[in-house]
């Protein structure tokens, strides 16, 4: 315990502001080999993703058709005008940010009392049920949107029989033919196959509430719903940012569930099915460009939301979000 | 691509990929006699393309404005062959091949492989939607079969006897090719002059398309396609038309091959396979001929193949009537050529194959035009749900489509 007490000590101490030239030449040889380990992945990471980002931001500049390479014109802004101006493209954003808030927000409180019931499991359960809670997690989400797909299509599927008892839920309900009942389906599948992942987020962040505040509180006649809202989630602050942002993100990308199920068809389009079907079906690679820009500046602004106004550190689960 | 293109090397004869959508097997078998056939010049290795159409074509795009060098020879779909064909993509077939292969073609499909007036694919198989019905269900609705039915006398049928309608209403290609063929069936035509791309003229806003709105919007707010309309494919609705509910259905030739092996599994009773007959496609008005959907494929080769000369060698090969008789018997792919349906193999293996012949000379393609994409998916957007269509549905769908192809609309 010392040792990490002195260790830190001695990590804090060089964070004095120091011009350049002050580099000790150990801080300057260990930056060094921080770039030769790093620069590697660096310049990898610049090639595979800054390429692609600046190449889609040109192509976004022009109409340019795949088929139709001859006509090929410089129409600056005129494909952001276009998207921009389209109810299309207003509808699947709506759709996005609603599977974005549904999910991140149902997944949160139920990968909490995931977290919760790992947390306190005893220690001989504990390896057994981590695996049970992180099964969905470990499925490709093309399988697991087939496996949905097909539990409920009105020609393969089962789940009609379950709820029948339901008033609107008979054999002839068809949960693909509108956007309600298909936006359930798809986002009741995204909640089962990553609520795990959050709960592990939300697990780490727990087993860094000291245990003491929470007997301390319970010494003090705090009842269990006092001590979770009041302690430990206070406590938890950071964690709790870091998986909302992570998911948060990660949803508003949404792909897969959404293509296999219902290919965006009855209103269940999602941004990122929009510009696959304008750059990849469509061949219009410039309008598709656009709506990737597009897509890629919303999922910018919800970092640096997350980031600047809620401080979530990303680099580590005790962050300024405390 | 570098394998395939180094494959054909020094050591053996040059190797043509060709890409090939998914059958039973059929093409492999073609590549392996044509290979055999050649007598060493060259060896047909073949590529499988995606399941849909749709995904054929943007694989099939991507690799040829890429200057694939390994796309020697291509199975396409006719709907896509202009968009193709326009940017010069696919190379010119050499007159004598066009000669050889074209002699007894019959119209429709040999309409398919043109653009331009030019033929740019030769036709290896073509395709065409019957309609298909349960003999009990018509002799209940007192329905002559033996005699051209409309769309109208079905949907009578289906209500006063309770069954539901075999259609495609899912927002898909089948829901392109059932407007198309209802349109064209009322005289109509969705694109004139599709030679024009972007300027096409979209024509669907007429009393043919207002005819065929009449009809889809029926089956759809009557409930005669059944509660899986809205989403319901060919495969759908045939398992559809298989149950007890079943009556009568527009769909392709594969349903009969598809039913039999379903007895063959234990899947379905003899019975029901028994009870299917088929005629031609409904007409829209009685007096008037259907123009019955034509589908299929067209044999084209990449216009940047290293090997052109072989693939064209190697598609007159593929596409010989005995070719196309031996196609269509084993895997119920219906030939374009006239001379393979009098093949005693085929009339075996399929009872309707007279009809089908029949059915391909009305058959009328959907739009020929580089834009065809857009103009499918605009139609598939403001027909589906079928439910949802009214009268002003073709005049919608009309704006939208000019919306979009002069690009002030996404889709």
């Amino acid at each position: 315990m010392s040792s990490t007490v002195d260790s830190r000590a001695r990590a804090s101490a060089p964070e004095k502001p120091r011009g350049r030239g002050h580099l000790s030449d150990r801080a300057r040889s260990e930056r060094k080999l921080g770039w030769l380990l790093a620069g590697p992945a660096f310049v990898i990471m610049l090639l595979v993703t800054l390429y692609p980002i600046v190449q889609a931001l040109w192509d976004s500049l022009f109409s340019f058709r795949l088929t139709a390479p001859g006509d090929r014109e410089f129409v600056f802004l005129g494909n952001y005008a276009t998207v921009l101006s389209d109810i299309v493209f207003w509808r699947d954003l709506g759709v996005t940010m609603l599977i974005t808030v549904v999910t991140v927000a149902v997944e949160l409180v139920l990968g909490l009392a995931l977290a919760l019931v790992m947390h306190s499991a005893i220690k001989s359960t504990r390896g057994l049920l981590r695996t049970a809670i992180l099964v969905p997690y470990g499925i490709i989400t093309v399988v697991s949107a087939f496996a949905w797909f097909y539990a409920f299509d009105i020609t393969t599927g089962y789940v009609n029989n379950w709820f029948s008892w339901l008033p609107v839920i008979g054999p002839d309900f068809n949960w693909f033919a509108s956007a309600g009942p298909a936006l359930t389906v798809i986002m009741a599948s995204e909640i089962w196959k990553t609520t795990p992942f959050i709960s592990l987020l939300l697990l780490s962040g727990l087993a860094q509430v000291p245990g003491e505040l929470s007997e301390a509180a319970r010494v003090d006649g705090a009842s269990s719903w006092q001590r979770l809202t009041r302690v430990i989630l206070p406590n938890m602050k950071a964690a709790i940012m870091v998986a909302v942002v992570f998911r948060a993100l990660d949803a508003f990308r949404i792909f897969d569930n959404v293509f296999i199920m219902t290919q965006g068809q009855y209103g269940t389009e999602t941004l990122s099915l929009l510009a696959y079907r304008t750059s990849i079906g469509r061949l219009e690679i410039g309008l598709g460009s656009a709506i990737s820009v597009i897509l890629f500046i919303c999922v910018m602004i919800i970092a640096l939301v997350a980031i600047k106004i809620f401080k979530v550190d990303l680099t580590g689960g005790s962050g300024k979000g405390r | 691509m570098l394998l395939t293109g180094c494959s054909g090397g020094e050591s053996g004869p040059p190797t043509l990929t060709w890409y090939i959508n998914p059958d039973d097997g059929g093409q492999d078998v073609l590549a392996q006699q044509c290979s055999d056939a050649s007598g060493g010049k060259y060896k047909i290795q073949t590529s499988l393309l995606p399941r849909d159409a749709a995904s054929q074509r943007e694989q099939l795009a991507r690799r040829l404005a890429a200057g694939d060098t390994s796309m020697d020879i291509m199975s396409l779909d006719p709907p896509y062959v202009p968009e193709l064909a326009e940017p010069g993509f696919l190379a010119k077939p050499p007159h004598d091949v066009v000669q050889a292969t074209t002699q007894d073609t019959l119209e429709g499909p040999l309409e398919g492989a043109k653009w331009n007036g030019e033929i740019v694919a030769i036709p290896f198989w073509a395709n065409t939607q019957l309609l298909w019905y349960r003999e009990s269900a018509a002799k209940a609705a007192g329905l002559d079969m033996a005699e051209p039915v409309t769309w109208d006398q079905l949907i009578k049928a289906a209500k006063s006897q309770d069954k539901y309608l075999g259609v495609q209403g899912v927002r898909g290609e089948a829901m392109s090719v059932w407007v198309n063929g209802l349109v064209e069936s009322a005289g109509g035509q969705v694109v004139s002059d599709g030679q024009d791309g972007q300027d096409a003229k979209i024509t669907l806003d007429s009393d043919a398309g207002k005819k065929a709105a009449e009809i889809i919007g029926t089956i759809g707010k009557e409930g005669l396609g059944g509660p899986g309309l809205a989403t319901q494919d060919e495969n759908a609705s045939m398992i559809q038309f298989q149950g007890d509910k079943g009556s009568f259905m527009v769909n392709w030739p594969f349903i009969y091959s598809a039913s039999k092996a379903a007895v063959e599994e234990g899947a379905l009773d003899q019975s029901v396979v028994d009870d299917i007959r088929w005629t031609t496609w409904p007409r829209v008005d009685a007096d008037t001929p259907s123009a019955p959907p034509l589908g299929g494929i067209n044999l084209g080769v990449g216009a940047a193949s290293e090997h052109q000369d072989l693939a064209w060698d190697a598609v007159q090969c593929i596409v010989s009537p005995e070719h196309q008789a031996q196609y269509f018997a084993t895997n119920g792919n219906p030939p374009a050529s006239a001379k393979a349906f009098d093949d005693p193999a085929v009339k075996k293996a399929y009872p309707m194959a007279d009809t089908i012949r029949k059915s391909l000379d009305n058959a009328a393609p959907r739009p020929q035009t580089p834009y065809y994409n857009e103009i499918s998916t605009a139609i598939q957007q403001h027909w589906t749900p079928p439910g949802d269509v009214t009268e002003d549905t073709p005049r919608e769908t009309t704006e939208f489509i000019q919306e979009v192809l002069k690009g002030d609309a996404l889709l």
